[in-house]
């Protein structure tokens, strides 16, 4: 009823193939930006920022950059935490050498780092498939957080091993570093990620994307119609990487302020996977769904004690914590294995036929 | 010139120059060989039998240590408390199959394996909750196991023709022992018991098992039982030689490359994988590590295992990968 295609006829190959083909979509998407651009920052405090909507927009955009590798080229990786480290370190030494160029520049730019290195560890990918894969992937996660470590000229022989984010400054306003409002952090992040998910949405529907989606499917099958598995697994790397570096960048520029090596740990590469799998595989808005549920979730778990006035110390709620969300991970695969994006979609087609049921 | 001698020539110099000192190194990687290949063979048991890839397996080795640990710190005697931990296990075992296993029957590997993530982070919750974050000791005393350590002195072996010295801990001996015992009656209940062979069917063939008349559910919480009781063995052993704490976790991801090296389909495979990865990586360490300055442990074995996967994609002893359209 109020969601309903019928009587929106497409006249032209444009309107055929357009990314949101459905007015109500569009609407929403719409409706959705104007959101997050004019009411979140005029509503939201400082706090709601940072700790919120900073954080889960960066996560958003690693998840889509896992989501390229995982959902859409079906090679299961371990080591997004190491390549958004791989982002983070380009960055901080690209802005060191050279300290007057636009943060927002570099911090692009530092993506293309993180594909190097992603290009070079897939390539085992071409040999090895499944949980071999997963279990090679750990070695760039181990050895890249060890380089973190033991190469001093990554983080400018500090003596405290961690990275501190400078303070960089564009038309007179402080982008990163301490001084930087939460605001404008907030809103940089906000078109970065919006800029990348067009682009990667894109990407996905032309040529390059379609074939990724033959290798996942089949890779046999895909190569004998004619997709070349070196350049589709290795260009499904190289995207995934560029986006998981411009996440980690951000990760630590815009939100983080400073970062030691512990801060890519598989942990990281765990959480983010865990947003591509209960957001839904292969999917965009699930992308963004996940990383909104695991990330928003720990945060209003700890809130709960409070809220009921208990009196529980820090470390019960913090183990707590992982056993909901241990507890949590398993019952929404046994609910829903396809992910938060499949209750969408379930509800989008409820919608649509409403008030009939089918 | 002067880095490639470093690398080339000058490690194995040293080794020449010291061979008890080899010989140490030599069997210290094997000892921690050892135990790598008893954890990658709690993930081989769960792989061949249900094809979950059991991240849990290596929380599994620390709750299991931990809950001995536990059950001793409230007064009980140490054998009484291993057969607890036994009870345990398999408590968890059922409670696995029944609300994780069962409910995800058929669904693609990725989802069992994300919900086998999801029961680590249950039971590092749980854990903590319990026992709290604190490491505890081994009570490896109590569970009459040897401590203290001897010298052995072979005429000739030191530098210079001295004597050589070369030191062995009991304990490494026993754990090696133990292992070897567990593997043999692991090989031994696997072919020539009933159940053995009901495993090995499910193993090969999940419909044809069932079509015989296997259950599956059952064999499924025997498997896990089985790995559980490997993790508590790999927990005793690990937890006596440092302490038991959640860093022990760690000791999983120094089990997957063991895994894939040797394929995760097979025994002998983990075995042998564990003894290739635990001398590799102690002899790199020693040998080579200094040249890149060290503490390439956490990831010498997945190069290891890396470069032999690139010749054989099924690792060593892995089943062919047979594709079809």
């Amino acid at each position: 009823m109020f969601y309903r295609e019928a009587g929106q006829f497409k006249t032209n190959y444009a309107d055929d193939q357009a990314a949101f083909p459905v007015r109500e979509d569009r609407i929403g998407i719409i409706l959705l930006a104007v959101l997050a651009a004019v009411v979140v920052p005029i509503v939201a405090s400082d706090f709601v920022l940072n700790t919120i909507m900073i954080p889960f927009l960066i996560f958003a955009l690693a998840t889509i950059g896992l989501n390229v590798l995982t959902g859409y080229c079906g090679q299961l990786s371990l080591g997004t935490g190491a390549f958004m480290g791989v982002g983070a370190y380009a960055c901080y030494k690209l802005t060191s050498i050279f300290p007057d160029v636009n943060i927002v520049l570099w911090v692009l730019c530092s993506g293309v780092f993180s594909a190097a290195v992603g290009v070079v560890f897939g390539l085992p990918s071409l040999r090895i498939k499944g949980f071999y894969l997963a279990v090679a992937t750990l070695a760039a996660q181990f050895f890249l957080e060890w380089c973190f470590i033991r190469i001093p000229w990554l983080y400018n022989n500090n003596a405290s091993g961690a990275i501190e984010v400078p303070t960089r400054e564009a038309f007179g306003v402080a982008l990163t570093g301490p001084t930087a409002e939460p605001l404008t952090r907030y809103l940089i992040v906000l078109a970065i990620v919006v800029v990348m998910t067009f682009l990667v949405g894109n990407l996905l529907r032309g040529r390059i994307g379609r074939t990724w989606m033959m290798i996942r499917d089949m890779d046999i099958a895909a190569e004998l119609i004619g997709v070349r598995p070196l350049y589709a697994k290795l260009s499904a790397f190289a995207v995934s990487s560029f986006v998981c570096g411009v996440a980690g960048a951000m990760f630590v520029f815009f939100w983080l302020g400073a970062a030691e090596p512990a801060s890519f740990n598989i942990r990281l590469s765990f959480q983010v996977l865990f947003m591509v799998i209960l957001g839904g595989l292969g999917s965009m808005a699930g992308s963004f769904m996940g990383a909104a549920f695991i990330f928003i979730m720990p945060i209003l778990i700890r809130m709960v004690p409070a809220a009921f006035g208990l009196d529980v110390d820090a470390a019960t709620v913090e183990h707590l914590n992982f056993v909901i969300i241990g507890a949590l991970i398993i019952g929404i695969l046994i609910a829903e294995p396809h992910g938060l994006a499949r209750l969408w979609s379930v509800l989008r087609q409820k919608l649509r036929v409403w008030p009939f049921p089918y | 010139m002067d880095i490639l001698y470093r690398i080339v020539i000058d490690p194995f110099v040293q080794m020449v120059a010291t061979p008890d000192f080899l010989i140490q190194v030599l069997w210290e990687g094997f000892v921690a060989g050892v135990l790598y290949a008893l954890i990658a063979l709690g993930f081989v048991l769960i792989f061949k039998a249900s094809g979950v890839f059991n991240f849990a397996q290596g929380i599994m080795v620390v709750f299991a240590a931990l809950s001995l640990v536990g059950f001793v710190e409230v007064g009980v005697p140490a054998p009484i408390a291993f057969v607890l931990c036994l009870g345990v296990m398999l408590v968890l075992a059922v409670g696995v199959e029944r609300l994780v296993l069962r409910p995800l029957v058929n669904q693609p590997d990725i989802i069992l394996f994300m919900a086998t993530i999801g029961l680590t982070f249950f039971l590092i919750g749980l854990g903590e909750l319990i026992f709290g974050g604190e490491p505890k000791t081994m009570v490896t005393e109590e569970l009459f196991l040897p401590t203290g350590s001897s010298v052995w002195e072979p005429a000739g072996l030191g530098p210079d023709g001295a004597p050589g010295f070369i030191l062995f801990q009991h304990l490494d001996v026993a754990a090696a022992a133990i292992a070897l015992a567990l593997v043999a009656a692991l090989g031994f209940f696997f072919s020539k018991t009933r159940i053995g062979r009901a495993l090995r069917a499910v193993a090969d063939d999940h419909q044809a098992a069932l079509s015989v008349g296997i259950s599956l559910n059952q064999i499924w919480v025997i498997v896990w039982f089985a790995a559980g009781v490997v993790a508590l063995f790999t927990g005793i052993m690990w937890g006596a030689r440092s302490d038991v704490s959640f860093a022990l976790e760690i000791i999983a991801f120094k089990a997957l490359p063991v895994l894939i090296l040797g394929g995760f389909t097979s025994i002998p495979g983990a075995i042998v994988g564990g003894l290739i990865i635990g001398i590799g990586e102690k002899l790199g360490e020693i040998y080579w590590g200094p040249l890149v300055g060290g503490g390439i442990e956490s990831w010498l074995a997945y190069m290891i295992a890396l470069v032999f996967l690139l010749f054989r994609p099924q690792g060593l002893f892995g089943e062919r990968i047979i594709e079809r359209i």
